[in-house]
């Protein structure tokens, strides 16, 4: 298929429309503000429907009934609204329903600002609503990357019966690349017999719920979740390994950020600095294995557009075995190649 | 031998856990009835609240969803858009529609959303233990308003059915109580009403029921029926807000 120059907030609602996803339910907030405007102009060419809510809440909980209808849905939004939509995921991942959210974040706290950020890494990967639950954080890098992962998110959220988030920061959503559509992975997906289509008079009535007053119940109920959140940390980590065999620095970045990064990389190399970088895929589940594959590294790194928040997974994953350290820009501001650099020079000259 | 009264098959054997006294029995029968009468349970998607009808969802026999407080109409909207050939109804107390949930059902009757929603109105918050709703009427105690819900701090009870009544896409609103035997037979006259219009895919309806909570209100069931008729009744009229044109 051929490759189309296409704007990351729409090339993400096209591969949503590829991935079979009907129903978007949505709510204006900048810099996403183009994905459902596609899915708005895209949907009902193709009999599908958009809604625009009244609310972020709305929009998640009109997700959560959809879902329950057994449809492929997505909502989008950005970091203050996303903050407004954890109460419906909570719901989702309770219920264990499959959907496709998506967070072009910005800077914070609360209103913040509209250019591209990363500090919504705890919001996403720590469960920003109540409860017990996880759910997968695909950070892509590239535009065609948003699209791939963005495919392939429907499949593994009705694999799992959970919600997905892709989070792109705000230079994803509303740069261009192009870009081009491919089928997923084939993957055997169960069939949505819980879903509340009606009985037809043909079967007991179907229930989606997450209340369970019964605490036996519910923790047996955790405990499910739980081992539906340990297989995905067993099968659905991803990650990047760029320049890190021999490499003495590693610096750990996603997103946007990572771009930046491995130019940093390459100019390190040019100057004979070994630097790589360890970009995650999957924010959740964090690819900790990747931290045993850099036998000759000696000091770590986490650049990201925050003041450091997936530093401390990159903490948990070293489990103590290297000083790691931290570069970030945030509140809209983008780290320099030439930044980064000079903080390596900095953590291996031995620091000042 | 004759059965002259049974269980409909509107709803399930799962024995109520509602208050002695309390009308959501009476309630959910007559949705169940309608229901059934009109051929539609296995069609029905619920949509349950959290409220005292939180475990509505073990007691109709058809499919449901349980919603967030106050979503149940962001959820049905969800549904029925996935579900247009399906009956989608949603089932809420006055803590959840007319407080918590006040965005959700005024912008469901705003995209004149095709389903039916069952407002239970007692005045109060049951489940969470008698606290005051925006429902609860003046003097009236609450374990939130211990001396009285006074006006000059909490402002007059919100009178929902005439507010949804102004919004065009609510195309069905009608008030009825269930305190005696004829209002329960004109409330189920409405409920069907209601589910008629979302067949005949004409809009959103809404019926609000007055309804009693002894247990709360600190009564005993049959002074609740007779306090609902003193209190209740004078301050929110029963009657037809909004009906279609057609089949009126």
């Amino acid at each position: 298929m051929a490759k189309v120059l296409m704007k990351g907030n729409e090339a993400i609602g096209a591969a949503a429309i590829k991935a079979g996803c009907k129903f978007f339910f949505g709510y204006p907030i900048t810099p996403q503000n183009e994905l459902p405007e596609f899915m708005s102009r895209e949907l009902p060419k193709i009999d599908g429907v958009f809604v625009q809510a009244e609310s972020e809440v709305a929009a998640i909980n009109m997700i959560y009934g959809a879902a329950g209808a057994g449809a492929r849905t997505m909502t989008s939004s950005s970091s203050p609204g996303m903050a407004l939509k954890q109460e419906g995921i909570s719901y989702i991942a309770g219920a264990e329903l499959p959907c496709v959210i998506v967070n072009i974040s910005r800077g914070g706290p609360g209103l913040g600002g509209i250019q591209p950020s990363q500090a919504d890494y705890f919001q996403s990967t720590r469960g920003g609503g109540n409860g017990d639950y996880r759910h997968l954080v695909y950070a892509p890098s590239t535009l065609q990357e948003a699209v791939d992962l963005t495919i392939e998110a429907f499949d593994i959220a009705d694999y799992y019966r959970n919600p997905v988030i892709v989070l792109g920061d705000g230079m994803i959503g509303q740069m261009m690349e192009p870009v081009e559509f491919n089928e997923p992975k084939k993957r055997d997906l169960p069939a949505k017999d819980w879903a509340t289509t009606g009985t037809e008079d043909k079967r007991r009535p179907n229930i989606i719920n997450s209340l369970a007053l019964d605490p036996a119940e519910l923790e047996k109920h955790n405990i499910k979740l739980d081992n539906k959140y340990k297989a995905m940390e067993e099968n659905e980590v991803r990650y990047e390994m760029y320049k890190t065999e021999g490499a003495e620095l590693i610096f750990v970045a996603y997103g946007t950020t990572a771009r930046i990064v491995k130019n940093a990389v390459d100019a390190l190399e040019a100057e004979g600095i070994k630097a790589g970088l360890i970009r995650p895929i999957t924010l959740w589940p964090f690819p900790n294995k990747a931290f045993n594959e850099i036998p000759t590294a000696k000091a770590l790194v986490s650049v990201e557009m925050s003041m450091g928040q997936m530093i401390d997974d990159v903490k948990i994953a070293n489990n103590g075995k290297l000083p790691v350290h931290f570069y970030g820009r945030t509140g809209g501001m983008i780290p320099t190649p030439e930044a980064i650099v000079e903080k390596a020079k900095e953590i291996l000259g031995g620091g000042k | 031998m004759s059965t002259i009264f049974e269980r409909t098959d509107g709803l399930t054997d799962k024995q109520f856990h509602y208050c002695p006294g309390c009308t959501h029995g009476v309630i959910h029968r007559l949705v169940g009835e309608v229901l059934v009468e009109l051929g539609v349970l296995g069609k029905a998607v619920g949509v349950a609240p959290v409220g005292c009808s939180v475990l509505a969802y073990d007691y109709f026999n058809c499919d449901m969803h349980e919603a967030a407080h106050g979503r149940a109409p962001a959820v049905a909207t969800g549904i029925k858009r996935v579900l247009p050939d399906n009956v989608v109804f949603t089932y809420q107390g006055d803590g959840d529609l007319a407080s918590i949930g006040t965005a959700e059902i005024i912008h469901a009757a705003h995209r004149g959303e095709k389903f039916t929603t069952i407002f239970v109105n007692n005045a109060i918050y049951g489940m969470t233990g008698g606290q005051m709703a925006p429902t609860t009427l003046i003097g009236q105690k609450a374990t939130t308003a211990p001396y009285g819900r006074d006006a000059a701090t909490t402002g007059m009870p919100l009178r929902m059915s005439e507010m949804l009544a102004t919004i065009d896409g609510a195309v069905f609103v009608e008030r009825v109580t269930v305190h005696n035997v004829a209002g329960i037979r004109k409330a189920k006259k409405a409920i069907k009403k209601a589910f008629e219009v979302q067949i005949a895919g004409l809009g959103f309806g809404i019926v609000e029921i007055l309804s009693t909570c002894p247990t709360n209100w600190g009564i005993t069931p049959v002074e609740s029926l007779k306090w609902l008729e003193e209190n209740m009744l004078p301050y929110y009229p029963l009657g037809n807000f909004r009906t279609p044109e057609e089949g009126k």
